[in-house]
């Protein structure tokens, strides 16, 4: 299945977690607030970071306020909330996602990354918060956590890209100060460092 | 001069938790206990509230209050209250708040709130609010009589309604490009003798023109979060400044300055919209007040759009004259700003951007601040200047062609010097190298070769060249500067400005450290929080930061050189004359023998007292760096002093940009194929800074002039950009991969540290290359218009009307 989010994807996401009658643990009824007649699944295990977290999720709840509000992954923004900015994007098996725009019941089978989860156990950072560093690629800084996640999912696929290669992988993702250029610096620095 | 530290490339602080997500903005505090408001917002754009009915929210689960007009001091129109209390002036006006145990509760509860409204006749245009009969955006009035002055572009605009009505012939002759006869204005300015350089002027060129209001799209919407302990607030705020807050802030609250604690570390963007305290700002404090109760104020993207303010729109009208020399001998320009419901409007400073750039013998300025029931204005990026240098330059360019001048020549020829007078008071300026900045990119981007050549057709695609100047004031004086040397020999730089990610902030303390002549890594830049004991500085904003905080570390830095000299010969005998530093260490210059480290220094200084350890300060510094010094006093040795080093007027940031562009005219897209811009700085203090600047701003510039725009409904005056998609910034795929940029690198003789400011200019420089070379790719074709978008160039290649009125503004 292809992990790219399409809006068909997402609504038949929402309809789907909210249909769900769960079984196994974790059941609950749904909140007052919702008041649906139905019981949904809540207490998910998610792969985040390469640990498995368990956390109690709404049927509607995006993956964006979960890692954010629930686990305190507060690293990813959410300046847009509707898949324009890419503020918010998270890797879910290497690809990456808008996680405002993915419903956290779809994506229990993944493998999810947040720029938390970059710095290795000693604490170096990874090559493209290297190379973002080196070139001084932020500027405000709010939407560099998605930007250095884009730049992440793109050198896992391809470790030497062209210049052009990393503004097309990075297309989604919006920098209101105009650092664009100074992010494909960044990124082709964050090449030079892995090979 | 060779400076230890400025001039090179440095690791920023704050940058690593950026790249981490650590770095934390005001949605990522998550107290234990706190509370989540939303906004109810105004759905017309014009009217007023007759009830309001929120008994039926307060008995929802989990919601905790509501906050309305009658909890808050009262506002007076056209002032932009924090929120409404009768009249309604804009689409998204906040209503009421209301107070949740979580976010989704807060906004479903905001679904049981019942608002009766009252509907008025609302205007979107200023020039049919101009228009005898037209409609008003008050009932009062439709232009603001402005009756203070701004002592900066974050100041708040003040002022009463007034009524201005034009005849409809006039209105059209203003359309037409013709100068409206026998009308009335609000405001203007002149100097020089109009009449006579027009008669000297050999080529006159008169046109009208009209410039977009545009969003400022800041990526973090101005989300706020209070707390209140013990009747101090402790607030966290997405703000470009932390002292320039401070008092608006507390006034707002009605408290004193020092019951209120501000933490901003980090700002996802501001570029003009967050220099002061905002409205919003205080729904969130009074709110957090009442329910005693620490309280998010969340902002959507879509309400970023409705209380973020923009930059004014202008409708405008401007005559120049030329002599054969190709001196600018005259301009007269008119200036109809869209005001939106405050008034805030940029004519005053649209008009200097001319008087810098052009150095025109005589000007004269006439404007009228228009109210319409649009986004609340503020200072944007270049407020006034960046506009009207999108509008003048294919306007001097047609001036240049008919000269028969190479248009970069024109421009050098009228570039401000050193000595140059300059705006309405025909002042001084502190420097300027624009014509040197205006060679350097000439040779880096061969302008007189390309400019020579014949503009190549590929089919369907044209090329074109451009240039365009930049200019905004870039510096202040007269704020605080303070660094402590703690008994250890470590050095804190304390910094009252914000961070918005220009690392102005910390460029400005290496100031400091080197005039300390010390290790970059022995200092810690304190910021970010009132409690690091932060001096009262300027708003980080309108390109100043550079200048002004280069002076004041400056002067804090001497200061405390001094007492450390002062301490050694205390122990070493002599005096100050007598003593030098180097390496951490103040030493008798003929025998370094004798000396101390700066923490021996530092040691004994908490000893003395007195001066030394902060128990005094100097009488003139601000009473934020008075408490900032008390909260210090005894911890080490106190460098603090007031900026009153020599100043001469303004000190200009100058830029100019050159561009070559591709526009296909079946698409009417256009390709930025190649951009050189190059900026008279001053000393150049942080090279990956100020390219970060120079490559933002045209970055801006491109989204200036090709995209971003107002748009409202005109039936119901509904806006139609509440998202980035449609307002519309640029992306990576709008703007060239590589830029090339430099500065000049010329000293300002009133700064010890050289430096002046750029982000604004940047932004200028660029979107008048573009509107540039847009009319040199269409053989001088001028739109008179930004931004000029897809569908207009396409009806110009196709021989269409255009679709908008000519001067239609916040429409397609």
């Amino acid at each position: 299945m292809s992990l790219q989010l399409t809006r068909r994807r997402f609504i038949k996401g929402v309809i789907f977690s909210s249909a769900a009658v769960a079984s196994g643990a974790g059941v609950y009824l749904a909140s007052a607030q919702s008041r649906p007649n139905t019981v949904v699944e809540r207490l998910l295990s998610l792969n985040i970071n390469g640990r498995s977290r368990l956390v109690d999720v709404a049927p509607t709840e995006t993956l964006a306020f979960t890692l954010r509000n629930k686990l305190g992954l507060t690293g990813l923004k959410v300046a847009c909330n509707r898949g324009e900015c890419g503020a918010c994007t998270v890797l879910l098996d290497d690809v990456a996602n808008y996680s405002c725009s993915v419903l956290t019941h779809t994506v229990k089978q993944y493998d999810i990354n947040t720029v938390e989860g970059l710095r290795a156990a000693d604490g170096t950072l990874s090559a493209v918060q290297q190379g973002f560093i080196e070139e001084l690629s932020p500027q405000c800084g709010f939407c560099t956590p998605g930007q250095v996640m884009s730049a992440t999912a793109l050198l896992r696929a391809n470790p030497s890209p062209t210049r052009e290669e990393a503004r097309q992988a990075l297309a989604g993702n919006l920098c209101r100060c105009g650092a664009y250029d100074h992010y494909l610096n960044g990124v082709m620095r964050a090449s030079e460092l892995l090979s | 001069m060779t400076f230890m530290h400025l001039g090179k490339d440095f690791t920023p602080p704050d940058v690593e938790g950026k790249v981490t997500g650590d770095a934390k903005y005001v949605e990522d505090f998550q107290p234990e206990g706190l509370v989540y408001a939303r906004l109810l917002t105004s759905p017309l754009p014009s009217g007023s509230i007759r009830s309001i009915d929120v008994s039926a929210a307060l008995r929802m689960d989990g919601v905790l209050g509501v906050i309305t007009a009658d909890d808050l001091p009262p506002s007076t129109a056209p002032a932009n209250p924090m929120l409404a209390s009768s009249d309604i002036s804009y689409v998204g006006q906040p209503i009421l708040a209301v107070a949740a145990i979580s976010d989704a509760i807060a906004e479903n509860a905001l679904d049981a709130v019942h608002v009766e409204y009252e509907y008025r006749a609302f205007v979107t245009d200023p020039l049919e609010s101009l228009t005898e009969g037209g409609p008003n955006a008050y009932p009062d009035g439709n232009v603001l009589q402005q009756t203070n002055t701004l002592e900066d572009e974050n100041a708040t605009i003040r002022g009463g309604f007034g009524t201005i009505k034009w005849p409809a012939s006039e209105i059209e002759r203003l359309r037409n490009g013709e100068e409206p006869q026998n009308v009335d204005f609000a405001d203007g300015w002149t100097y020089g003798e109009l009449d006579a350089a027009f008669a000297e002027s050999d080529i006159i060129v008169e046109e009208s023109f009209v410039t977009a209001g545009t969003p400022h799209h800041c990526m973090e919407p101005r989300s706020a979060m209070a707390n209140w302990e013990n009747g101090k607030c402790y607030f966290y705020a997405s703000t470009q400044s932390q002292s320039a807050v401070d008092e608006g802030l507390a006034s707002m609250l009605g408290i004193e300055p020092e019951n209120l604690c501000i933490i901003s570390e980090y700002t996802g963007g501001g570029f003009g919209s967050k220099g002061s305290s905002y409205p919003i700002m205080g729904v969130c404090g009074h709110f957090a007040r009442l329910l005693n109760r620490p309280l998010q104020l969340r902002i959507t993207r879509e309400e970023e759009y409705y209380i973020g303010v923009g930059r004014p729109g202008m409708q405008g009208w401007v005559k120049t004259g030329v002599r054969t020399d190709g001196t600018v001998a005259a301009i007269d320009v008119i200036i109809i700003s869209d005001g939106g419901p405050t008034g805030r409007n940029s004519a005053s400073s649209s008009a200097q951007h001319l008087s810098v750039v052009y150095t025109p013998s005589a000007m004269r300025l006439r404007n009228i601040p228009v109210f319409t029931n649009t986004a609340p204005r503020g200072a944007q990026r270049g407020p006034g200047q960046n506009e009207m240098s999108a509008a003048i330059a294919p306007i001097m360019d047609k001036s240049a062609r008919q000269l028969g001048m190479d248009r970069a020549e024109f421009r050098k020829i009228n570039a401000p010097h050193s000595e140059s007078p300059v705006y309405e008071t025909q002042g001084p300026l502190t420097s300027a190298f624009l014509a040197e900045a205006i060679d350097m990119a000439s040779a880096m981007f061969n302008w007189t070769e390309r400019e020579s050549q014949t503009r190549s057709r590929n089919g369907n695609k044209v090329r074109g060249l451009g240039i365009g100047l930049g200019y905004h004031s870039a510096g202040g004086s007269g704020y605080d500067g303070l660094v402590r040397i703690d008994p250890t020999g470590k050095i804190f730089l304390h910094s009252g400005v914000g961070n918005l990610g220009t690392y102005s902030y910390a460029d400005t303390t290496r100031a400091a450290a080197e005039v300390l002549q010390c290790n970059w890594d022995n200092c810690e830049i304190l910021r970010g929080n009132t409690e690091q004991h932060l001096p009262h500085s300027s708003v980080q904003g309108g390109s100043n930061t550079i200048f002004t905080h280069t002076r004041t570390s400056w002067v804090a830095a001497e200061d405390a050189v001094n007492k450390l000299k002062e301490i050694a010969a205390m122990e070493f005998g002599g005096s100050v004359a007598d003593y030098s530093i180097a390496d951490e260490r103040v030493f008798r210059t003929d025998d370094s023998t004798k000396g101390m480290s700066y923490g021996q220094a530092a040691t004994k200084a908490v000893e003395l007292g007195g001066k030394y350890n902060g128990e005094e300060y100097p009488d003139d510094i601000h009473p934020i760096t008075q408490r900032a010094v008390q909260g210090l006093a005894g911890s080490g040795l106190i460098g603090v002093a007031k900026d009153n080093l020599p100043k001469r007027g303004i000190a200009p940031g100058l830029t100019v940009g050159m561009t070559e562009i591709e526009i296909d005219l079946e698409t009417g897209k256009f390709e930025v194929l190649d951009y050189v811009a190059v900026s008279d700085c001053g000393t150049v203090i942080h090279p990956q800074g100020l390219s970060q600047q120079i490559n933002g701003g045209a970055v801006w510039g491109i989204g200036m002039a090709a995209t971003e725009r107002h748009v409202y409904d005109p039936q119901n005056g509904l806006p139609a950009n509440i998202g980035f998609y449609q307002a519309k910034l640029p992306t990576f795929l709008d703007v060239p991969a590589t830029m090339q940029n430099a500065g000049v690198d010329i000293a300002d003789p009133y700064n010890p540290a050289g430096g002046r400011g750029v982000g604004e200019p940047s932004q200028g420089c660029a979107v008048a290359a573009l509107t540039s070379a847009i009319s040199d790719a269409l053989d001088g074709h001028l739109f008179n218009r930004v931004p000029v978008t897809a569908d207009m160039i396409v009806n110009y290649s196709a021989e269409n009307e255009q679709e908008a009125k000519m001067l239609a503004l916040n429409t397609f």
